[in-house]
């Protein structure tokens, strides 16, 4: 072992094999820019052997992209500088001219990308684009080519293979155009699979299939793997060895096992942190500070314990009672509707003061609908909500404006939500101004109040939003949104742009600020870290309905409905033991909220498993 | 696909109508009185009422209105004051020549445009590129008027190679005498189209899917031409539509440039003879033309992208 | 509280308009020389009077189509009135179209499309459909066929020019309303309760402005362009006063006279254009880079 902060150069964990599939050793990759070379990638080395999969972690920024890209030699020639020595199966890449690299590309080294909608080609079908891969190496003619894409989309578990060939990518989801990247990358038999962030764009469900379809075909091809992320989760699931990156460089590299059991530099232990153990949370049973870096002294700090911040015997801040929003899908000119979109359906839950609840979810669940509903930035079909005992459904206008002081907003990404020509003084004035709560200098002294209280400083003020970074343009936000002084705060996925440090820092600011200011969060997320540190309650949502709500203790750790089993079951957790095992993974795809326009939702029962613990009756549509 | 069309098709018709609306209420704001402006301010007062009963304005407005919607479905237009020929003769005696240089330099500058897109973004920010670059720039300054009587002075009147006016007749002919003209018009398309294809092969060369083809181990001609330019192809779609209509209004000019006949050059001087009725005539062909060319992209675009829904 | 160990960014404080400016006007040798070539355009459109060495109406019987001379550097027309002085004057035409039809039109057209975009329903299906009607014709022809109907003049050539740019405009701001309307400043101005028009005012408006003045300084070449086009068809400008499209038109009907108007005018507008265009391409790719091509 060498020490911190420089690259591992030997091998942690020794390969039966003894062949090295691919050996990295010192690569450095520089970025021409009007200044001159810029180094991204500053010196990494690593070994991967066949069936091993080794992944690059860090975050936004880290290089870790770079060198996949660097190794495939994808940068454009012009605009790039690789050094070092890149070796696959003992060959040297970096010395091979563009003709030798071509049939590399693709024969032995397959790649696959994050944005697997982007990285199609729209215009070609999925079974052209497969069978390109064989005939451009003339391993195949072109009938043979296409019976060998049918083939590799059944490997790949697409449903009905065959059908399929003659799709263009934008009639698939999310997680069938990864497949077929895969296919495509795979379709050559490479000894080497270079994943980038394959699974980010993802939802956590279709994450965990893809996890599990790599990991399967792993095992049949033998290949070796390098893969890229900035989720421990991940790594945990999948990796045999890790390296850490931070700003280009390997800060710690070992077995996986080993970093998840004595992780030595910092930074290490802070991502690890920043993974979700459901149902496992220990403590006083409140929710908890994230474990931060101390840069100074390199130690991470814990937060200490916090005291129960809800008023139990308050009447609750905000009741939703039943409610509904629908939108219709418009249908041709002379016909209705050709369907509606059950965004929300029949939701209902109480806030008391002081209080956390999440509404967690996959994508088209219906939770930022939900949100933005009660800021009544949509309008709902029917229902209520009551906020402090008045239902804000029936205010007018005017009334409605002032009743926006009690409820505010924090939205997901921190470059969009602040007005790039306005400074952020003015931004955190605006809600204090606009509710003509004071003089313009009371509202300026106000803004640097707040500014102190969310942890930049006040002098800030002048300044505008593009000076700032996204964690900061978060705060910023915050101190907006408290410039009202409100009860409830809805939290639109606040914290999922950020990177995993920041959003640590982030997340403890509002566990700060709900103890201070006795705040309600209504925190909308698919993060299942993030709810399980800041929530008191949860509440789990699918295709408009919340199937389950309870106590967040009670929801993760004994969870009843089948969907948040398999919610649960998705989530990566930090055990590397468990990714020896294939688990029982459901192949289903997130089905679409979707209906015909004369559909009618059915009747639900609802069943209390314990105190506050509650869960919808589900079907037989159901298999637990 | 033909439930589409017909669909799309049915879809045009309340444009078509709007647009014949449009030209009835624009044709009727007229300031002054149609009958003054065409016989002239010291026109007598049963030529005038003479005027008006030819032009059928004598009837209520929403009488003239059905008169004149009726006479576009019937081809009935009215005729020429001062030819006293029907308008719809007129149109159908110039069209073919407007239509013919349209084509003759849409394909020109087709031929010229887009190969010169494709080599200047395959050899950006070089030599190539460069030479494309100025050609595109002077080819969007260059009033195409100008550029016309600049060509015809030098190659009609000076050399001699060409004739300075006229359509001529049969085949071998009729493209002797539209060469210039379609040179003209070309010359301005290819501008346009070069750097179309410039910016939207360089766009597409940024796209993820040309990364994953290069990681498939493609080669580059491979690369520009089956991934690349198949997909620039999809806004040079939408360039063609539009070049076609710039072409056709560009044509007004230069059929007056190179004294040829044509729609445009019916229109212009029907304007400068006040012919109320060839005016009108003369509008309404263009309006139409639009129309049809709209329509025809949307069709050829449902076509080129699969993403567009055939519902 | 925890410590911030994030530090500021090191970005410079925005850039006022002045840097702007300079920062576009200055980019490279080729748009320092089309700001030059503006500049004096600009003079000689202003100094007309006292830079044209004859009148540009005044006629001559004794020197008809004359070939360039000393004593007319351009030569003189089939009424022989000066060439130079008759383009000296053009130049204040083309200008004044030049610069007051895009205006006019960026203000009703950002209008429109504002209204529209933000307010939507069918407000929104009333604008949206004329102008893309309007939109599916070329501004050349749109031009030609409403001039047809208005006829020539000053004001006339106005209100055609901006008719025709209009809907340009409207699309643009439109479509730029729409996205920003989804942005989260505005929704969460929306959520803080603040007013229809401040936040249209303060949070839509200088957020579109971008593309709109990069459009607006690209269509000045157009404008000229335009006008041009329509004095050479004979519905522009009307005889006799002087336009750089009826010197060509007038040199064009008297083919077998001198070249030289049409050369003259020609290079003129071609010149013109071509640098007007150039600044407004740096002015695009400075404002409004989503859309730079």
């Amino acid at each position: 072992m060498t020490a911190m902060g420089i690259a591992t150069a030997e091998r942690i964990v020794p390969n039966e094999g003894g062949e090295n599939v691919l050996a990295v050793r010192n690569l450095k990759t520089a970025f021409r820019t009007p200044n001159g070379w810029v180094e991204i990638v500053k010196g990494i080395s690593f070994d991967i052997a066949a069936q091993e999969t080794l992944a690059v972690v860090g975050e936004s920024g880290s290089g870790k992209s770079v060198t996949a890209l660097s190794i495939m030699r994808l940068l454009d020639p012009e605009m790039s500088r690789v050094e070092g020595s890149v070796k696959l199966s003992g060959r040297e890449l970096l010395k091979l001219n563009r003709a030798e690299m071509r049939d590399v590309r693709g024969r032995q080294m397959g790649m696959i990308f994050q944005e697997a909608m982007t990285s199609l080609n729209p215009l070609a079908t999925i079974g052209a684009q497969i069978a390109e891969v064989l005939t451009i190496h003339g391993l195949m003619s072109n009938n043979e080519a296409m019976k060998e894409a049918e083939r590799l989309l059944d490997r790949v578990r697409m449903p009905a293979a065959k059908s399929r060939l003659n799709d263009f990518p934008h009639s698939l989801s999310g997680g069938m155009r990864q497949r077929v990247m895969i296919a495509m990358a795979l379709a050559c038999k490479p000894k080497l699979l270079i994943a980038d962030e394959p699974t980010t764009a993802l939802d956590v469900t279709i994450q965990a299939q893809i996890l599990q379809l790599i990991k399967q075909l792993q095992q049949e091809e033998g290949m070796g793997v390098l893969f890229i992320t900035h989720d421990m989760g991940v790594v945990a699931e999948i990796a045999d060895r890790t390296v850490v990156m931070l700003q280009g460089e390997a800060v710690e590299a070992d077995s996986t096992d080993a970093i998840f059991a004595r992780a030595r530099h910092p930074y290490t232990k802070a991502l690890i942190a920043a993974v979700p153990r459901l149902g496992t949370a220990s403590g006083n049973g409140q929710p908890q500070h994230f474990p931060t870096l101390d840069r100074e002294s390199g130690q991470i700090i814990s937060g200490k314990l916090r005291p129960d911040t809800i008023r139990h015997a308050a009447e609750p801040v905000l009741r939703v009672k039943n409610l509904v929003k629908r939108f219709d899908l418009p249908g041709g000119f002379f016909s209705g509707p050709r369907g509606r979109v059950h965004a929300v359906e029949n939701v209902s839950f109480e806030l008391r003061p002081g209080e956390t609840l999440s509404l967690v979810g996959e994508s088209g669940c219906g939770k930022s609908t939900t949100g933005r509903t009660l800021m009544r930035l949509v309008e709902p079909q029917s229902g209520e909500i009551a906020i402090d005992g008045t239902d804000i459904l029936a205010l007018d206008k005017e009334r409605m404006r002032d009743m926006r002081r009690h409820i505010q907003m924090i939205f997901q990404d921190p470059y969009a939500s602040l007005n790039p020509r306005i400074t952020v003084g003015e931004a955190i004035a605006e809600p204090y101004l606009t509710h003509k709560l004071g003089t313009r200098a009371q509202a300026r002294q106000k803004a640097m109040d707040l500014l102190g209280q969310v942890g930049l400083s006040p002098e800030m003020a002048n300044r505008y939003p593009q000076q700032f970074s996204g964690g900061q343009r978060q705060r910023i936000c915050i101190a907006r949104a408290l410039s009202l002084e409100p009860k409830i705060i809805v939290a639109d996925e606040s914290v999922s742009a950020l990177d995993v440090s920041i959003k640590a820092q982030v997340v403890n600011l509002m566990l700060d600020l709900q103890e201070k200011f006795g705040l309600a969060y209504l925190f909308i997320s698919h993060d299942m870290a993030v709810v399980e540190r800041i929530s008191h309650q949860v509440a789990v949502m699918y295709l408009g309905e919340i199937v389950e709500i309870g106590p967040v203790k009670a929801v993760f750790g004994d969870p009843q409905h089948p969907y948040t089993k398999r919610l649960m079951a998705a989530v990566p957790i930090p055990d590397p033991a468990r990714r020896l095992e294939v688990r029982p993974i459901s192949n289903d795809e997130i089905r679409s909220p979707i209906r015909a326009a004369d559909y009618e939702q059915p009747k639900r029962e609802y069943r209390t498993v314990s105190e506050g613990h509650v869960v919808q009756v589900w079907g037989s549509d159901w298999t637990v | 696909m033909a439930r589409y069309l017909l669909l799309r098709l049915a879809d045009a018709i309340p444009t078509i109508l709007l647009v014949l609306t449009l030209v009835f209420i624009a044709m009727r704001i007229l300031p002054g009185d149609p009958a003054l402006a065409a016989l002239g301010d010291n026109a007598l007062p049963e030529q005038i009422a003479e005027f008006r009963e030819r032009m059928g304005l004598n009837v209520p407005l929403w009488q003239q209105y059905l008169n004149f919607m009726g006479g576009v479905f019937t081809l009935d237009l009215g005729s020429s004051l001062l030819k006293n020929t029907p308008v719809i003769t007129l149109i159908a005696q110039n069209l073919p020549y407007t239509i013919e240089l349209t084509l003759v330099a849409m394909a020109m500058g087709i031929v010229a445009g887009i190969p010169l897109g494709v080599i200047a973004a395959t050899n950006r920010n070089k030599l190539p590129d460069n030479g494309v670059r100025v050609f595109s720039l002077i080819g969007y300054a260059i009033p195409d008027f100008y550029l016309g009587a600049l060509l015809l002075i030098t190659f009609s009147l000076n050399l001699g190679w060409f004739p300075i006016n006229g359509a001529g007749e049969g085949f071998v002919d009729r493209l002797y005498h539209v060469f210039l003209p379609a040179l003209t018009l070309a010359f301005v398309k290819a501008a346009f189209l070069g750097r179309l294809t410039r910016t939207s092969l360089l766009e597409v060369f940024g796209k993820d899917y040309i990364r994953t083809a290069r990681a498939k181990g493609a080669r580059e001609n491979r690369v520009i031409y089956r991934h690349g330019l198949r997909n620039a192809l999809l806004p040079i779609t939408t360039g063609l539509g539009l070049s076609l209509l710039s072409t056709l209004s560009g044509s007004v000019a230069i059929e007056l440039v190179f004294n040829r006949p044509g729609i445009g050059r019916l229109l212009i001087s029907a304007i400068a003879e006040r012919d109320y009725a060839v005016i009108q005539g003369g509008v309404l062909v263009f309006a139409m033309f639009v129309v049809l060319i709209n329509l025809l992209m949307d069709l050829v675009y449902v076509v080129v992208d699969p993403r567009v829904k055939v519902q | 509280m925890t410590t911030i160990s994030e530090g500021i960014s090191a970005l410079p404080p925005a850039p006022g308009p002045f840097d702007t400016v300079r920062r576009i006007l200055f980019r490279s040798p080729t748009v320092i020389a089309a700001t030059v070539m503006i500049a004096i355009f600009v003079v000689v459109a202003a100094l007309a009077p006292w830079l044209a060495p004859y009148d540009p109406l005044a006629q001559s019987m004794l020197k008809i189509n004359k070939l360039p001379s000393w004593e007319n550097w351009l030569g003189t027309d089939q009424f022989g009135r000066d060439v130079l002085s008759r383009m000296i004057y053009g130049a204040r035409n083309s200008l004044l179209f030049g610069f007051i039809s895009p205006v006019l039109a960026a203000i009703f057209g950002t209008l429109l499309g504002v209204v529209a975009g933000y307010f939507g329903g069918y407000t929104d299906r009333i604008i949206s459909r004329v102008v893309d009607l309007l939109l599916a014709f070329p501004e050349l022809l749109l031009a030609i066929l409403i001039a047809a109907v208005l006829g020539g003049g000053f004001w006339n050539i106005i209100a055609v020019i901006t008719v025709a740019f209009i809907p340009g405009f409207a699309r643009v701001a439109r479509a730029q309303t729409l996205s920003v309307k989804q942005e989260p400043y505005v929704e969460a101005a929306i959520a803080v309760g603040v007013r229809t028009p401040i936040i249209i005012l303060r949070h839509i408006v200088p957020n579109i402005m971008a593309p709109i003045v990069a459009l607006m300084t690209l269509w000045v070449a157009s404008a000229i362009r335009l006008e041009a086009s329509l004095s050479f068809l004979g519905i522009g400008t009307q005889a006799p006063n002087p336009s750089w499209g009826n010197i060509i038109r007038d040199g064009l009907n008297s083919l077998f006279g001198s070249p030289w108007p049409i050369i003259g005018a020609g290079a003129a507008i071609t010149i013109v254009v071509l640098a007007f265009n150039l600044v407004g391409d740096a002015v695009r790719d400075a404002l409004d880079p989503s859309t730079a091509r």
